[in-house]
């Protein structure tokens, strides 16, 4: 599963941890998190994501 | 004794213009800068925005002519950032009576801040909204437009929308509006504001201007420099131009020199660019601001830098220079690295490196010489020059 950058504020999201702090648990892969998701660090949406 | 200035019918300008700030965490202010607060009247009154520490007397003095201080109800946080936040211990003491509206981050970092353990918040999210009596507050968080607390807040009866950074400038000046100014020299400071403070967000930025556009205003009031009430749709379509980094027929030739040899590739390269409608500009490390440098970059079609070896990497100033590029993140740009060495080389090569790093499309392999320049290489760097300068004409 790929990791994902967020363009904005540079967090990156691993699929093998996952965001628990937002209910997401470890393996989610990024392309199965709901729409609404947004970046836990800076709040921007998923859109602003690249694959890296 | 600065008198209240009334943008709207009850609604104040109580901030700061900060006449003595050139350096702005490393951003050259030369007109210097101002730290826009506000003050609504209302049922409920609000204070929308501090100003940075150590003006936070004057700002209470500019609340306290208008209304007893006390009578605040809310103090408004769009951004925690210290310039706009950095007199709220100051504010929240003359101010008991206020509770701080902020987006749940802004709250977070106003604590890391200020403690404010004791400040009463009312945080606020996305289509948010509250009525202050006659007037209603509806809240925009912006995230990274430029931290993630970023908020703005539209008061739609007042057809106003408070933007927080975007859109601002630093300009000092006596004058309020963007109507009273020159309006080269505010649209430069804004241009060189968006270039230095969130070129690199014009992705996210992108994202949150038609929104504002679809919005009822006749005024857009920023949180540093100039309010817009005549040239709003200038601005926002600059902005929408600079979202794309959209370039230009502009080549800069960016280098620092040890023995003059890197230099006179840079002529050269210059030379050969130099055509009828092009814009060329011969940017020398030594003497030149970054701040001024990466305003040129934004617009630009071309960006062409070098650097002699010095200590098998490239000079610290070209180093600094590049450094700052690349977490501006321009887009849209063509360009090469060039530079003299000694012997083994690698000043060019590391230069090569960071353009790529920063997406700048590169056009050629670095070209170097040995010591001095033969007539040949200058003939390359003019023959690049060239082709570079058709290039961005063509855009």
């Amino acid at each position: 599963m790929d990791k994902y950058e967020c363009q904005a504020c540079g967090y990156v999201y691993d699929p093998e941890k996952g965001d628990p702090d937002n209910g997401i648990p470890a393996g989610t892969s990024f392309e199965a998190l709901p729409d609404d998701w947004t970046c836990p660090m800076c709040g921007v949406g998923k859109d602003m994501f690249e694959k890296i | 004794m600065p008198k209240a200035i009334e943008v709207k019918d009850g609604i104040y300008y109580v901030g700061h213009k900060d006449w003595i700030v050139r350096n702005f965490h490393g951003y050259t202010t030369s007109r210097g800068s101002s730290y826009n607060a506000y003050l609504i009247r209302d049922e409920k009154n609000v204070l929308v925005d501090t100003v940075k520490a150590p003006y936070a007397e004057e700002l209470i003095e500019n609340v306290s002519r208008i209304i007893d201080p006390s009578k605040i109800d809310f103090v408004l946080s769009n951004h925690t950032e210290p310039d706009h936040s950095g007199s709220m211990p100051a504010v929240m003491e003359a101010m008991p009576n206020a509770t701080v509206i902020a987006t749940a981050a802004g709250e977070k970092g106003l604590k890391k801040y200020y403690g404010g353990d004791d400040w009463k918040f009312q945080v606020v999210k996305n289509g948010d909204s509250m009525s202050i009596g006659k007037r209603s507050l509806v809240f925009v968080p912006t995230p990274m437009v430029h931290w993630p607390d970023s908020l703005a807040t539209y008061v739609p009866e007042e057809k106003l929308i408070f933007t927080m950074d975007a859109f601002g400038q630093h300009f000092a000046t006596s004058s309020y509006y963007d109507d009273e100014v020159d309006y080269s020299e505010l649209m430069l400071e804004a241009k060189k504001y968006y270039a230095n403070i969130v070129m690199h967000l014009g992705n996210v930025i992108k994202k949150v201007l038609p929104a504002v556009e679809a919005l009822d205003i006749d005024m857009m009031a920023p949180s540093h420099g100039l309010i817009w009430r005549k040239h709003i749709p200038d601005i926002i379509a600059r902005y929408k131009a600079w979202t794309e980094c959209k370039p230009s027929a502009k080549v800069l030739v960016i280098y620092d020199s040890m023995w003059h040899s890197t230099e006179m590739m840079a002529h050269a390269i210059y030379d050969g660019a130099n055509k009828t409608g092009i814009n060329v500009r011969l940017i020398d490390l030594k003497s030149n601001d970054l701040t001024d440098i990466v305003t040129d970059v934004l617009d630009a079609g071309a960006v062409i830098v070098g650097s002699p070896t010095l200590n098998n990497g490239m000079m610290p100033t070209v180093s600094a220079f590049l450094t700052y590029m690349k977490g501006l993140k321009p887009t849209n740009k063509i360009g090469f690295a060039f530079g003299s060495h000694g012997w083994a080389g690698g000043g060019a090569k590391a230069v090569n490196e960071e353009l790529v790093k920063t997406g700048i499309e590169i056009v050629r392999d670095p070209l170097t010489c040995v010591f001095r320049p033969e007539q040949q290489v200058l003939d390359e760097c003019i023959q690049l020059g060239s082709g570079i300068a058709d290039r961005v004409a063509a855009l």
